[in-house]
C-alpha cells in the first residue's frame, strides 16, 4: 500500500498502530488438514483393547437403539426421531470420555448420548413421544435437556463450566452441535465466552454433510469447521467421526485439557447421517445412493468390527453377544414405549412459576370443570385420564 | 417533580436523599453481600460501573469474578448465565439499553422462560436480567423502547418494573431472592429521581405481585407503571381543579398482575384509564382493559381508556415528547371518562 501525498502539503508519513500484536499464536491451535484417525493406521497401536471392546459393545447397542427408536416412530409410539445412525461413534466416545461429574449438553439428535451416558431409555424419549418436555431431572444425571433450537445449547455448558471452576469444581461441560449448528449466533457467542473466560468446556460439532437437506458447502466457506477455533483463540481439531477409537482419543485430550485449566477445544468430527433428517423427511430429494454408498463401508460399527476381528479380539461368538445385548434392549424398550403413559392434565399448571399466579389458578380450575364434564359424558370415574 | 419522594411511603429517621440508581445499585450490593451465589455480568457492569452506574463498586467490593465484564454479546451473556444458574448461582445480567436486549430474547423465551416447566419443576432458573427501558431521556434510536408487551406475553418470566425510589430497591431484592426468572424493568428516565429513602426501611423488600394504590380517590382509576407513575400523579394533581378527585394505580408487577387490587379500585370508582408508554395496539393496556372488562362490567360508568405511546417505532429525541403520553393526554381521557353524562 502506498502513502498519498498531498500536494503542496507536507509529506504525511501515517505511523502504524502503536501497539498492534497478536493476542494469540494461532499456528498451535489450527487443526491437521486430515481428520485425525486410529483405526488402520499405526495409531491403533496404543489403543486399549479393553476400551475398542466397550465401544464396539455400545455402538452395536446404539445402532439398534436407533433402529428401534426409527421403528417406533413408524408405529406412532413417537413423534418424530432424529436418528444418529452412522453417528454412532460420535455419541458413545461423547457420553464415555466425561467422568460422573462432569455435564454433557445434547442437541435434539444426542438422544443416544444421553443413554450411553446412563439415562434410562425411556426417559430420554419423552420429549420426542411428546408427553413430557424433559423426562428426567437433569441435575441427577448431569445431562442438560434435549435442546431443539439450535446451539443455544451451547451457552450453557460455558456459563455452567464457568460457574463450575469459580465454585472450585474440576467438572468439565461436554456441548454437542450439528454442522448447521455452527451457522447460529449462539454458537459464535458460546465459543467467544468460552476463550475469554478459559471455561473447561469441549465443543463437539458433528459434521454429519447436512443441515436437513442443506449441505456443508452452504452452510461455510471455512476450510473446515474445525479451522473455526483458531478466531476465537482455542485449538480445533479435526477427527473422523466414525471412528470410535480417534473420537475417543480427541475428545479425552479435550476433557484432560479442559480439567487441568487449559481451556476450551473445538472438535469437529467428520460423519455422515445415513438416515433422513428425521422420519418427516425424504432425503433423497437432495442426496444419491453412490453418496450414502460411500459412507456405507465407512461405517463406524464396520470399521471397530475389521480392527478387532483383525486382531483377533472379537470372534463370531463376541460378535453374536454383543447383537443379544443390543435385542435385550430392543425388546425392553419397545415394552416399555408400547405403554401407553399416564397423564395428568392438571400438571399443565404446575411448573410454570414456583407459586401458581391467580391466574394460573383460574386457567386450572376451568379446565379441571372441563375434563370433569368429559369424564360425566363418558361415564368414567374421574381418575387419572388417559 | 420528585415523584418518589412525593409518593414514598413510611421514612426512618435514617433517611436522605437517595435516586432510584443508588438504589438500584444498593440493592445489587445488599444481595451480592448475602448471598455469595449473587453474581453480576453484562457489558461493562465491572471497571465502568455499568454506563447508568448502577453496579458502580461491584467489581471492586465482590471482585471481577463476582461482577464481571462479559464480551458483547447479549445472547452469550444470558446464555452463559443460564448455565451458571443450572450450577446454582444466581445471576443477575445487565443489558444495556431496551433494544440491546433483543439478541438474547430467544435464550429468554426458549430457555430461561421454560426451564423450570420443561424439567418438571426439576430446574428452576434464578435469574434477574435487568433492562434499562423507555424514553424521555433524549436518547436515540434503539435506547428508549419499551419492550414489556413482548416479555408479558412469555409465560415462565415474571415482569417487574419499580416507579419509586423504594420500590427500585424491594423489588429487585425481591427478584434476585426468586427462584423464577425475573425480567426486571428500570424506567431510566426515573434513575435520578430522588427520595429520602434508607435501605433500612423495614418495607424494604417487597414481594412481587402485588399493585399499590398511590393516591386514593373516588372519581375514576388512573393504572399506570414505571415511567408514567409520575405523569399520572401529576395529572391528579391537576385534574382535582377540575373537581376529580382521581385514584392512581401503581401495578409494579406486570406478571403476576395483581387483578385483585385494580378490580377492587375500578369496582370502586367505576371509571378506568390505562396508561403507559408503550405502544397501545397489542400493548399492556389493551390486555388490562379486557381484564377489568371482564371483571368490572356492572360497576363500569364508561369504557376503559388506553392513553398509550402512539403505534409507531420509538420516534428521534427531538420528536419523543409527541409519542409519550403527557399530564394533558391523561387529562383528556379523563374528561372523555365522563361518558355517560354525555350520551
Amino acid at each position: 500500500m502506498t502513502v498519498q501525498e498531498l500536494p503542496g502539503a507536507a509529506a504525511y508519513r501515517p505511523t502504524p498502530p502503536p501497539a498492534w500484536k497478536p493476542l494469540t499464536d494461532p499456528a498451535p491451535l489450527l487443526p491437521d488438514p486430515e481428520p485425525y484417525r486410529v483405526l488402520g493406521t499405526d495409531a491403533v497401536a496404543d489403543a486399549d483393547p479393553g476400551l475398542l471392546l466397550r465401544l464396539y459393545a455400545e455402538l452395536v447397542r446404539g445402532r439398534r437403539y436407533n433402529a428401534q427408536a426409527t421403528a417406533l416412530t413408524k408405529q406412532g409410539r413417537l413423534a418424530v426421531y432424529p436418528s444418529s445412525t452412522g453417528q454412532e461413534a460420535c455419541e458413545i466416545a461423547a457420553a464415555l470420555v466425561l467422568e460422573e461429574r462432569d455435564w454433557l449438553f445434547p442437541s435434539y439428535r444426542d438422544t443416544l448420548a444421553a443413554v450411553a451416558r446412563g439415562l434410562d431409555p425411556v426417559e430420554a424419549l419423552t420429549l420426542l413421544r411428546g408427553d413430557r418436555h424433559t423426562g428426567y431431572d437433569p441435575r441427577a444425571h448431569r445431562i442438560a435437556p434435549l435442546c431443539t433450537p439450535l446451539a443455544t445449547q451451547l451457552p450453557h455448558a460455558v456459563g455452567l463450566a464457568h460457574a463450575a471452576r469459580l465454585k472450585g469444581d474440576d467438572v468439565v461441560a461436554l456441548a454437542m452441535v450439528g454442522d448447521g449448528g455452527t451457522s447460529e449466533g449462539d454458537f459464535h457467542e458460546a465459543l467467544n465466552f468460552a476463550a475469554v473466560w478459559q471455561a473447561p468446556v469441549v465443543f463437539l460439532v458433528q459434521n454429519n454433510g447436512f443441515a436437513i437437506s442443506v449441505p456443508l458447502a452452504k452452510q461455510t466457506a471455512a476450510p473446515s469447521l474445525a479451522h473455526k477455533a483458531v478466531g476465537y483463540g482455542m485449538p480445533g481439531r479435526l477427527v473422523d467421526g466414525n471412528d470410535a477409537a480417534a473420537v475417543h482419543q480427541v475428545l479425552s485430550e479435550a476433557v484432560e485439557r479442559a480439567r487441568s485449566g487449559g481451556g476450551p477445544t473445538l472438535v469437529e468430527a467428520v460423519t455422515y447421517r445415513m438416515d433422513a433428517h428425521t422420519n418427516a423427511d425424504d432425503a433423497t430429494r437432495y442426496r444419491g445412493d453412490s453418496e450414502v454408498d460411500l459412507w456405507r463401508d465407512h461405517d463406524p460399527v464396520l470399521l471397530l468390527e475389521r480392527e478387532l476381528t483383525g486382531r483377533g479380539l472379537l470372534d463370531d461368538a463376541g460378535k453374536e453377544e454383543a447383537r443379544g445385548a443390543a435385542e435385550a434392549m430392543a425388546a425392553q424398550l419397545r415394552e416399555r414405549m408400547n405403554a401407553d403413559p399416564v397423564l395428568d392434565p392438571m400438571a399443565l399448571f404446575t411448573h410454570v412459576y414456583e407459586e401458581q399466579t391467580a391466574q394460573l389458578r383460574e386457567q386450572a380450575v376451568r379446565l379441571r370443570e372441563e375434563l370433569d364434564a368429559e369424564n360425566d359424558q363418558h361415564g368414567t370415574d374421574g381418575g387419572a385420564e388417559r | 417533580m420528585t415523584t418518589a419522594a412525593a409518593t414514598a411511603g413510611r421514612r426512618t429517621a435514617k433517611a436522605k436523599p437517595a435516586t432510584m440508581a443508588q438504589a438500584l445499585g444498593r440493592a445489587l450490593r445488599d444481595s451480592m453481600a448475602e448471598d455469595p451465589a449473587v453474581h453480576v455480568l453484562g457489558e461493562d457492569v465491572g471497571t465502568l460501573g455499568g454506563v447508568f452506574r448502577i453496579t458502580d463498586g461491584l467489581a471492586k467490593e465482590f471482585g471481577d469474578e463476582r461482577c464481571t465484564d462479559t464480551p458483547l454479546a447479549e445472547a452469550g451473556i444470558l446464555g452463559a448465565a443460564v448455565g451458571m444458574a443450572m450450577y446454582g448461582l444466581r445471576p443477575v445480567v445487565e443489558m444495556q439499553f431496551d433494544a440491546f436486549a433483543y439478541p438474547a430474547f430467544e435464550q429468554l423465551a426458549s430457555h430461561v422462560a421454560k426451564m423450570r416447566n420443561r424439567t418438571g419443576g426439576a430446574m428452576p432458573l434464578p435469574i434477574t436480567v435487568r433492562i434499562p427501558y423507555g424514553g424521555g431521556i433524549g436518547g436515540v434510536e434503539h435506547h428508549s423502547d419499551s419492550s414489556e408487551a413482548y416479555y408479558m406475553a412469555t409465560p415462565g418470566l415474571h415482569v417487574v418494573t419499580p416507579a419509586t425510589v423504594e420500590d427500585a430497591y424491594g423489588l429487585l431484592r425481591a427478584s434476585i431472592a426468586s427462584d423464577d426468572p425475573v425480567v426486571f424493568l428500570e424506567p431510566k428516565r426515573l434513575y435520578w429521581s430522588k427520595a429520602d429513602w434508607s435501605p433500612q426501611h423495614p418495607t424494604a423488600v417487597e414481594p412481587i405481585g402485588r399493585a399499590v394504590v398511590r393516591r386514593p380517590g373516588r372519581s375514576a382509576t388512573l393504572i399506570t407503571y414505571g415511567p408514567s407513575l409520575p405523569v399520572c400523579m401529576e395529572a391528579a394533581q391537576a385534574a382535582v381543579e377540575e373537581g376529580w378527585d382521581l385514584e392512581v394505580v401503581d401495578l409494579r408487577s406486570l406478571v403476576p398482575f395483581d387483578d385483585e387490587t385494580v378490580t377492587a379500585s375500578v369496582r370502586r370508582t367505576g371509571r378506568a384509564v390505562v396508561v403507559h408508554e408503550s405502544t397501545g395496539f397489542g400493548g399492556p393496556g389493551g390486555e388490562i382493559a379486557a381484564r377489568i372488562t371482564e371483571r368490572c362490567f356492572h360497576h363500569l360508568e364508561a369504557p376503559v381508556l388506553r392513553v398509550a405511546g402512539f403505534d409507531i417505532p420509538y420516534p428521534p429525541p427531538m420528536q419523543e415528547r409527541h409519542h409519550l403520553p403527557g399530564v394533558d393526554r391523561v387529562l383528556d381521557a379523563v374528561a372523555r371518562l365522563q361518558w355517560e353524562a354525555d350520551n
